[in-house]
């Protein structure tokens, strides 16, 4: 049952990737995008992290995917549906298989093929709470600064007024 | 079979996801595809954070504690990208990234 699940959900999130790349439209490419990252929330669920799932589809599916949409309704332009790259495209594709095909192949053959005997031990929240309050207390810190920085400087340059 | 074994499923997932980035880097010309594929990058990567420290001996809390400090992260990074996005339309009316010249010396 996990297997046909865990199956269906990797293809679709692979699928929506590419829909997300090659969608005429970049409207439905935005679409296809969150759909992705909902898979991926999905794949979390099955790792059995429930909060890194419900932070995923937060931020992105419910902020990035929003404001990616927002972008695209304020920079669009008819001319981009007609773009082709030819050379580019097969040169992508190309660099693309090649890395899977290389990468995949190598890692058949390391320890990460070898059946770990799942862990029964399963995370509850306040752990991951407690460690980021007391271990990373100062990553937390510079995250929020990082934050902060990049909202205002976000602020800043789309108010930037056209001379 | 190994297509039922746990780790080595979520690595080769995470690895087609890499590898659709990869390919919207290389081939796509518009500023947003090209936001869209580093999204994608990290996306993969923060799904092989969650596996691996899922599938390790004793499982480690750490991947998911590092994996929602990137998630913060690349939410910046989007803002900031849009942002620029933005801007560069405003100031080029294009956001085809081989026309974007003015910086160039």
């Amino acid at each position: 049952m996990t297997d046909v699940v865990f199956i269906t959900v990797s293809l679709l999130t692979v699928a929506f990737a590419i829909l997300a790349l090659e969608a005429r439209e970049l409207v439905y490419g935005a679409v296809a995008l969150a759909l992705s990252f909902l898979g991926a929330a999905a794949l979390f669920i099955l790792l059995d992290s429930i909060f890194i799932a419900i932070f995923q589809v937060l931020v992105y599916v419910g902020s990035i995917a929003i404001l990616i949409v927002f972008v695209i309704m304020l920079v669009r332009r008819e001319k981009w549906v007609s773009i082709q790259s030819g050379t580019e495209r097969t040169l992508g594709i190309i660099a693309a298989v090649l890395l899977f095909s290389t990468m995949a192949y190598f890692s058949l053959s390391t320890s990460l093929t070898t059946q770990y005997p799942t862990p029964t031990v399963l995370f509850n929240f306040s752990e991951i709470g407690s460690q980021l309050v007391n271990e990373y207390s100062i990553i937390l810190q510079l995250t929020g600064i990082a934050l902060a920085v990049s909202v205002i400087g976000a602020l800043t340059m789309a108010k930037f007024e056209n001379r | 079979m190994i297509l039922l074994e746990p780790l080595i499923n979520y690595f080769i997932v995470s690895l087609a996801l890499l590898s659709v980035g990869i390919y919207g880097l290389i081939a796509k010309r518009n500023a947003i595809r090209l936001l869209f594929s580093v999204e994608i990058i990290i996306n993969a990567a923060i799904i092989n954070f969650v596996a691996f420290a899922r599938y390790y001996d004793t499982p480690l809390l750490t991947g998911q504690t590092f994996s929602l400090f990137a998630i913060a992260l690349a939410a910046t990074e989007a803002a900031v990208g849009l942002a620029i996005i933005v801007q560069a339309f405003r100031l080029n009316n294009d956001i085809d990234v081989l026309e974007l010249k003015r910086l160039r010396g």
